[in-house]
């Protein structure tokens, strides 16, 4: 069974090395300040304890007034897991830094996440639109989206 | 002197064969050595995450069917824990069988489309695929008696299953638990010791532990790396903790490997439905839920199985209404795709080809 690390753990660890970057937790999530999330994630792969070595996944949620960016982690040696959330506040252009210098696997991800929900990554190689085309107007996942063809 | 030439650009797909779908590769040669890929998707993409918000629980679970349309029994699969885990009940036992059985049936199914195609692709044309339709056309029949569908199934609900099985599936399962060996040694003696099959497939698209992992990669992909990491044993769900089973992997990391890996997990699938068939005992098909599903507001929970891909997951978000808030797909295929420009990078055209149906992709699910 894959251990779900709560996020008091998580957050009392983290807080050693990061003091000012964990803003809360609640069950099995931490809510880690944008801006620092490269390094938080780059210590969560690097550390021996956590070794978190496998980005599950990248999602972005709209909450209105802000974007919630959660990252699911996987210890592939360890089998536990951890889910990392970040606060997005801005809708104009909210950016965060790319975690694709730690897990290769954030390629495509964050540009699906830029390409639909909008939230631009910075440090991304190869950051443009995978799934619309380039000059599609908006982004479709946000809640506000209206489309601009009406059926 | 040697004489360098411009690199040229060719586009292969969006309408080709071996893209197995609608993608399109644009692709950098000097001479026949590759030199750039970029891989262009979008072009089967419906939005199903966005209608999914727009929909009630139940309804949403028909969008699932759509996206890897060669196994839409574990995508209904990963989707029902998602809301179950939500919604926090119970799924009874014998639901939790016939689930089981129906998302091993259907990775044989699944693989059997890999295995097919990536023999055409190679060249072989037309004879293995129809050796490997011949094992799926059997289990579509079994979906058809589960559900009445055979590709868009639809079967599983949120708390269990559609309905119980009928009275003649079991024999129908039973006779395809004594035949299928016999159709798949035919399969085997076919392909797996042909000389053109091993000269092609050994030694190519080397894809290394390190960068698979890197890349997220999981699935038959990351199997064939060497690496034993399955969902269905590391986290299992439904009753996989009941069942026997074990997890082929690769050396190398070729082509061959994840070939090969596929066609051991076909027998592993064999195995589980085997036991699944001695274990099952009567009882409820479904949980009793109401019609329409209010999960609690701010619930989320992350749905994972090990799909015939790879990790299939829907990580949901519920603000208490009767559609989902968030319906986020962790797609297999598309995450596999990350490591196609390292696997391609120095490789040959005709390589090209047989790496990417190696990596097994479904472009309902790439593009969603």
């Amino acid at each position: 069974m894959t251990r779900a690390l709560p996020g008091q753990e998580l957050s009392l660890k983290l807080k050693e090395r990061f003091p000012s970057a964990v803003q809360s937790w609640r069950g099995d999530s931490i809510w880690i300040d944008p801006a620092s999330i490269r390094d938080v994630c780059c210590f969560l792969k690097e550390d021996k304890d956590l070794d978190f070595n496998f980005l599950n996944s990248v999602s972005a949620v709209d909450y209105i007034d802000h974007f919630e960016l959660v990252y699911h982690l996987t210890s592939l040696n360890l089998n536990h897991s951890a889910v990392v959330k970040a606060k997005v506040y801005g809708r104009e252009n909210p950016t965060v830094p790319s975690v694709y210098e730690v897990w290769q696997g954030a390629d495509f991800q964050e540009r699906e996440v830029y390409d639909l929900m909008g939230v631009a990554f910075e440090g991304h190689p190869n950051l443009k639109r995978i799934m619309l085309w380039d000059g599609f107007p908006g982004h479709p996942h946000r809640k506000d989206f209206e489309d601009v063809v009406k059926y | 002197m040697a004489i360098r030439a411009e690199p040229v650009v060719v586009n292969i797909g969006p309408q080709h064969p071996s893209t197995h779908g609608v993608m399109r590769l644009r692709v950098s040669f000097d001479g026949e050595i590759i030199v750039d890929v970029e891989p262009v998707f979008g072009y089967l993409h419906r939005g199903s995450e966005k209608l999914a918000e727009e929909r009630n629980y139940v309804q949403a679970l028909t969008l699932t069917d759509r996206l890897d349309y060669v196994a839409s029994m574990t995508n209904n699969q990963a989707y029902c824990l998602a809301v179950e885990r939500l919604l926090g009940v119970e799924v009874p036992e014998r639901a939790q069988y016939l689930r089981v059985i129906a998302a091993e049936l259907q990775r044989i199914a699944s693989h059997m489309v890999a295995i097919g195609f990536f023999l055409q692709d190679l060249g072989a044309l037309a004879t293995p695929l129809m050796y490997c339709f011949r094992i799926r056309e059997n289990i579509l029949d079994m979906f058809e008696m589960l559900c009445g569908a055979r590709i868009t199934v639809s079967y599983m609900r949120p708390g269990g299953v559609y309905a119980d099985a009928p009275e003649e599936f079991w024999p129908a399962l039973d006779k395809f638990i004594a035949n299928t060996p016999h159709l798949f040694d035919d399969l085997e003696k076919l392909i797996v010791e042909n000389e053109i099959v091993l000269v092609r497939t050994k030694g190519t698209g080397v894809l290394k532990l390190e960068s698979a992992i890197a890349g997220s990669i999981s699935g038959p992909v990351l199997r064939g790396s060497g690496l034993p990491w399955d969902w269905r044993r590391a986290d299992p769900y439904d009753i996989y903790q009941r069942v026997q089973f074990d997890i082929p992997v690769g050396q190398r990391g070729d082509n061959y490997d994840r070939f090969q890996v596929r066609l051991e997990e076909i027998k592993q699938s064999l195995r589980i439905v085997q036991q699944c068939r001695e274990q099952i005992q009567p009882g409820l098909a479904r949980a009793e839920l109401p019609f329409i599903l209010r999960p609690p507001a701010g619930a989320e929970a992350y749905g994972r199985v090990e799909s015939p891909k790879g990790e299939l997951a829907f990580y949901m978000v519920s603000d208490g209404s009767v559609a989902p808030y968030r319906c986020k797909v962790r797609s297999p295929s598309l995450i596999n795709l990350t490591v196609l420009k390292e696997l391609l990078l120095g490789s040959k055209l005709a390589d090209m080809i047989v790496t990417l149906g190696s990596i097994d992709i479904n472009m309902g699910e790439v593009d969603r």
